[in-house]
């Protein structure tokens, strides 16, 4: 079985993100990036899926294709998934921050091309957090979709997929080919090791541009301004609970 | 212009979050319709006639849409789509589920998480973990929205719309094997007036239970926790607050043993009041809090118990 891994190159989610003064967006000068988090998830089930760990049968997945979309940087961010245990990567040349349209049709053109078994990606990048992409992929493929993925398991032709909803946890059963996207609690991914990073920059990646794909990006959203959220007043320190309890008592909180 | 809303409901009554998401729906503009999915729930298409600004509600029931699966849902909403200017969600599992796949299928960008009207092709949503808003005009015919429904006032009740059978679409791709729901008699924390939330230092689930619990039931409110105590099996997922978890913005938040990471911030930072309880002086927790108090938990929890009376 073949699959596909989209990782994104975003801020690392320890940096707090900060607007810039004309309104245009995030700085990200002198930022640091990594592989968004859920990405991180996606790549290490992969590997699973290829090694046989935890209850996954060994050579389940038989070849793991890592593709990104962005600006030339996200060439490392490929090799991380490669140090990880992906075969190979691709990465899709783009200067413009691409909506989660233009991405999904664009991951739908790569299917087509590299005819995975099974995409398993993110359930949202911590920059847009639009939530979107797998869920659009999986809509221009015609393919089942199982996100929020806590659990996966292969066999038969089959993903049985335990997600996270509201309330509790649901489990369903796609016919494979299909579109996984994962939550938090799936897996916990592993650090690659020094020699796995040598390793890792001997794999291929094939550069292709987005013309490659004769796809339409254009933008449908127009961004107006980016402004920075509201900031609280500072709060103050009390000494114990009783005065805790008096001071909500005075706001209304209680 | 006409509007239809997906409601989130139980199969016998709506939740808060669908009259929150008629409030979006009527500053948006136009007639708002709202669409009742699911097999046996006439009883929720009855309350969601109640509520006030309604047209009228669409029932869809079939055997196929029991578990509301994503590729039956979107099949019933693209078949009704060619009615309305915008449909629109609120932004639960189920809604962040199926309405990027109905986008992709009008051929249009979905709008995540909006958490205000600017008018009717323009929106707010927060990006980078509520860090920074963003201001975003649609030049697509066709809306697809989803709400931050803790940022609208729910509609109110008194409406009397009529119901409205149509017909449920099957696209028979995944099916549903199992679910398991977690029981609780609190108030719902999406929805809750006060909400306690604990965090890593807790230390274990037992502890949790003993800490949290008591005195979330002497509030009256709904339990949250942290990314690291639902990691460390503390507490069951559907209890995280943050940016991958459950979005909250009750009138009083209090945070027990919560350092406060920019993904728990972006989770409960919209709060009315918000109190840490801390024995870190330092935590970021307290660059948002209302009212700190550095100290041990297990001294102040108790403290607090008593002051409560």
């Amino acid at each position: 079985m073949k699959v596909l891994v989209p990782v994104k190159r975003v801020i690392d989610y320890n940096v707090k993100a900060r607007v810039k003064a004309d309104q245009t967006g995030v700085d990200l000068a002198n930022v640091k990036m990594s592989m968004n988090p859920f990405d991180e998830i996606a790549v290490e089930e992969a590997v699973r899926l290829k090694e046989g760990k935890e209850h996954h049968a060994a050579g389940t997945a038989s070849e793991i294709v890592v593709v990104s979309i962005g600006v030339t940087q996200a060439q490392e961010t490929i090799r991380t998934a490669l140090a990880m245990g992906a075969d190979r990567g691709i990465l899709i040349q783009s200067d413009a921050d691409l909506e989660p349209l233009a991405v999904a049709k664009l991951l739908k053109a790569v299917v087509e091309e590299e005819k995975p078994d099974l995409v398993l990606m993110g359930k949202q990048s911590i920059d847009g957090d639009n939530n979107a992409v797998g869920q659009m992929l999986a809509a221009l493929l015609d393919w089942p979709q199982a996100t929020f993925a806590a659990k996966l398991e292969i066999a038969g032709g089959k993903a049985t997929v335990t997600r996270e909803v509201d309330g509790g946890v649901q489990t369903l059963s796609a016919p494979l080919p299909a579109v996984v996207t994962v939550d938090l609690r799936l897996n916990t991914p592993r650090y690659a090791s020094l020699p796995n990073i040598m390793k890792a920059k001997k794999k291929e990646i094939a550069m292709k541009a987005v013309a490659d794909y004769g796809v339409d990006v254009a933008p449908r959203l127009k961004v107006q301004k980016v402004t920075a959220p509201p900031t609280r007043s500072a709060g103050i320190k009390v000494a114990d609970a009783a005065e805790l309890v008096s001071k909500l008592k005075t706001v209304g909180a209680l | 212009m006409a509007v239809l809303v997906i409601a989130d409901h139980d199969g016998s009554t709506v939740r808060d979050t669908t009259h929150k998401t008629v409030t979006a729906a009527l500053a948006i503009g136009g007639d708002v319709d709202v669409l009742v999915v699911g097999q046996g729930s006439k009883a929720a298409a009855d309350a969601a006639a109640k509520i006030s600004g309604v047209r009228k509600v669409l029932l869809a029931e079939s055997g196929e849409l029991a578990h509301t699966l994503a590729e039956a849902v979107t099949a019933t909403v693209v078949g009704l789509a060619g009615g309305y200017d915008a449909v629109v969600s609120p932004a639960t599992m189920d809604g962040k589920n199926v309405m990027p796949r109905i986008a992709a299928k009008l051929d249009v960008a979905p709008i995540s998480d909006i958490i205000e009207v600017v008018s009717a092709d323009t929106y707010v949503r927060p990006i980078y973990a509520g860090n920074a808003l963003e201001t975003v005009q649609t030049s697509d015919a066709k809306k697809v929205i989803t709400v931050r429904a803790t940022s609208f006032a729910p509609a109110a009740e008194g409406g009397s719309a009529p119901v409205e059978a149509v017909a449920g679409q099957d696209a028979g791709k995944a099916a549903f094997v199992s679910e398991e729901m977690v029981k609780s008699d609190r108030p719902e924390l999406g929805a809750a007036k006060i909400v306690v939330s604990g965090g890593r230092a807790l230390g274990s689930a037992e502890e949790f239970s003993a800490v949290i619990e008591p005195l979330a039931d002497k509030l009256g409110a709904a339990v949250g926790a942290s990314r690291a105590a639902v990691d460390a099996g503390y507490a069951p997922n559907d209890y995280q607050v943050g940016q991958t978890g459950k979005v909250v913005a009750p009138g009083l938040y209090v945070a027990v043993g919560i350092s406060g990471a920019i993904q728990h911030l972006a989770g409960m930072k919209d709060s009315k009041v918000i109190v840490a309880i801390n024995k870190d002086a330092d935590a970021p927790i307290f660059q948002v809090a209302d009212f700190g108090i550095v100290g041990d938990y297990k001294t102040v929890v108790p403290e607090l118990m008593a002051a409560l009376g």
